[in-house]
């Protein structure tokens, strides 16, 4: 198998296939960044507002490459979503954890506690691309391309998936980074490795 | 391809600390839902079914006297190290650990809490139970909100069938804490009764907590003796919203089909549904319209949340063990809490526990984020 394409989001920068597509600048928080990035790429989506963090990253990461691919969600494409990182939901965990720490000043909303599940960002890219596929979320301490690797091969021979959108997606406090790659039978930009991922990660 | 199994299997719950004290009471229709009041959980009494923590750490001592551990970890490592025994596995390289939960030690970021906030990383709480077994490989936490529990079987039969493992344990568990069920309450999805999945007067859902544990495993020997053969699962997103369930069952459907197709049989074959079941008004009124599409009208169903409550990340594979056990028996066992259908679809919910043979059943389950997942397994022994 192949990788057909990757896209990295990292130090207020977007590269398509280790180009450079959008920079922001170097003083700029995430939220400043990728609202810049979100306009920037015409992404016209209005629903990415309400969305935590990690969605945003994620949800971005993921346009940049199926829109690179043609993926329209008109003509069904059966791509799987496997994704991982090492924060979980922690980024938003934390601010929900806030607003019910305190008895006296308690403000639970469903709209940051639907957020507070790692999983969330997939769905987010299923309904924007149409996509009624596999999701999965691992949690690994550091990103580990030999899980990623062996199951992305499996769902495509057993033909749970056409293709695997797979990768890292990680905010924790400040910090943010996305690795995303498309992962196709179909001839691509390089062999699907285990040393290929680790040596564009 | 290898056949794989579902093998030993664990559930430590407020009906004891094995699968065997929580089975017997399911057949006798005991639920395990109990009026609580704990201002440090929600300001309201509300209905929940909690482990006894005296008992966790008296049962716990047996494993270790160090008083790091967190709640979580005493249960997850309670339950795992009785199934390791159990299945006589030497743990080696190729045996894998999967550890499936949505919320993990979230009590950790509370104010108060004795341990420290790092505790709430999912791969700090994975690492724990690697080190205190030994296991050789970095363990795989999947955190895939309500269909976990099932879409752990899926992984571990995938990562064996790609000769990455011969055998994976699987540990399940969430707590219920503040967090959980302010966020739940928030959504006003709490019962203020007892669940009463797919009924007229159904309320909502309780949350509770378990952790259950099981093998995964390619090897005929030495099996439980309710042993099941994974015939074939499916998962598909719903593509519709992140929060509420989805007003066709579509992701419902595919995912069944997915499975039937890989196991190579007619929706007919499937002998009991171990359904999702929360007790909300869409989720039971979804998966009505998805079996209903899947012509499962018929098919003998359940849900056991009127048991339990809503078990999150452990849900899926304890309801896969009361199911194998439920085969094994040869017994449907009853959906608790059920009065009068209450969703607009026909489909057949086990009123009593009632002797049926038992060879194949069908588990689902369906999560925030569009997510459903089903898995299909066999009899092994009969």
């Amino acid at each position: 198998m192949f990788i057909k394409s990757y896209c990295h989001i990292k130090n207020n920068a977007i590269l398509l296939n280790g180009e450079l597509i959008f920079k922001g600048q170097q003083e700029h928080s995430f939220k400043e960044f990728i609202k810049l990035a979100y306009k920037d790429l015409e992404t016209d989506y209005s629903k990415f507002f309400k969305m935590d963090n990690l969605s945003k990253l994620a949800f971005l990461g993921a346009d940049v490459l199926l829109k690179q691919e043609n993926v329209e969600p008109e003509n069904e494409e059966n791509i799987a979503l496997v994704f991982s990182n090492n924060a979980s939901s922690l980024d938003t965990d934390r601010k929900y954890q806030k607003s019910i720490e305190d008895n006296n000043n308690f403000y639970p909303s469903p709209a940051v506690f639907v957020y507070t599940l790692p999983n969330i960002c997939m769905g987010e890219i299923s309904i924007k691309h149409k996509l009624y596929s596999e999701n999965s979320f691992f949690i690994f301490e550091n990103f580990n391309p030999e899980y990623l690797y062996a199951y992305s091969e499996g769902l495509i021979k057993e033909n749970k998936a056409e293709k695997v959108l797979c990768g890292w997606v990680n905010v924790d406090k400040e910090e943010y980074t996305a690795f995303l790659y498309l992962v196709t039978k179909e001839k691509g930009i390089m062999p699907h490795t285990i040393k290929e991922i680790n040596s564009r990660f | 391809m290898h056949k794989i199994y579902l093998s030993h299997n664990n559930i430590i719950s407020s009906y004891g600390f094995d699968s065997k004290s929580a089975v017997e009471n399911i057949k006798d229709e005991v639920t395990s839902l109990r009026l609580v009041k704990d201002k440090s959980l929600m300001p309201d009494p509300f209905f929940t079914s909690l482990i006894n923590k005296e008992k966790l750490d008296k049962e716990f001592k047996n494993l270790s006297s160090k008083s790091s551990y967190t709640t979580l970890e005493k249960m997850m490592l309670l339950s795992l190290s009785k199934i390791i025994s159990k299945s006589n596995i030497t743990i080696t390289e190729r045996t894998g650990l999967i550890v499936s939960t949505t919320k993990g030690n979230i009590d950790a970021l509370e104010l108060n809490s004795p341990h420290k906030k790092e505790k709430a990383y999912l791969s700090e709480l994975s690492k724990v139970i690697q080190a205190y077994f030994g296991f050789v490989k970095e363990p795989i936490v999947l955190s895939n909100a309500c269909v976990s529990g099932v879409l752990a079987t899926s992984i571990a039969k995938r990562l064996i069938a790609q000769d990455v493992f011969d055998n994976v344990f699987i540990v399940s568990g969430d707590l219920v804490t503040k967090f959980i069920i302010s966020g739940f309450n928030s959504f006003q999805a709490l019962s203020n009764e007892p669940c009463r999945p797919y009924s007229k007067n159904r309320s909502g859902i309780n949350i509770g907590e378990v952790a259950a544990s099981i093998l995964v495993t390619k090897d005929q020997e030495n099996l439980a003796l309710e042993a099941v053969e994974i015939l074939g699962d499916g998962t598909a997103n719903d593509a519709n919203h992140i929060s509420g369930p989805s007003r066709t069952g579509e992701g419902l459907v595919r995912s069944v089909n997915s499975a039937l197709k890989e196991a190579n049989i007619t929706a007919s074959e499937i002998d009991y549904i171990s359904a999702h079941g929360t007790a909300t008004i869409f989720n039971d009124e979804m998966e009505a319209i998805a079996f209903d599409r899947l012509k499962m009208n018929k098919t003998p169903l359940n849900s056991l949340k009127g048991y339990f409550g809503h078990t999150l990340g452990a849900s899926g594979l304890l309801e896969t063990i009361v199911g194998m056990h439920s085969m094994q028996q040869n017994t449907l066992f009853a959906s608790l809490g059920f009065d009068e259908i209450g969703v607009s679809k026909t489909i057949n919910i086990i009123k009593n526990s009632a002797p049926e043979d038992l060879n194949i059943f069908l588990k689902t389950a369906s999560g925030f984020g569009g997510c459903n997942t089903a898995a299909i397994f066999k009899k092994v022994i009969d």
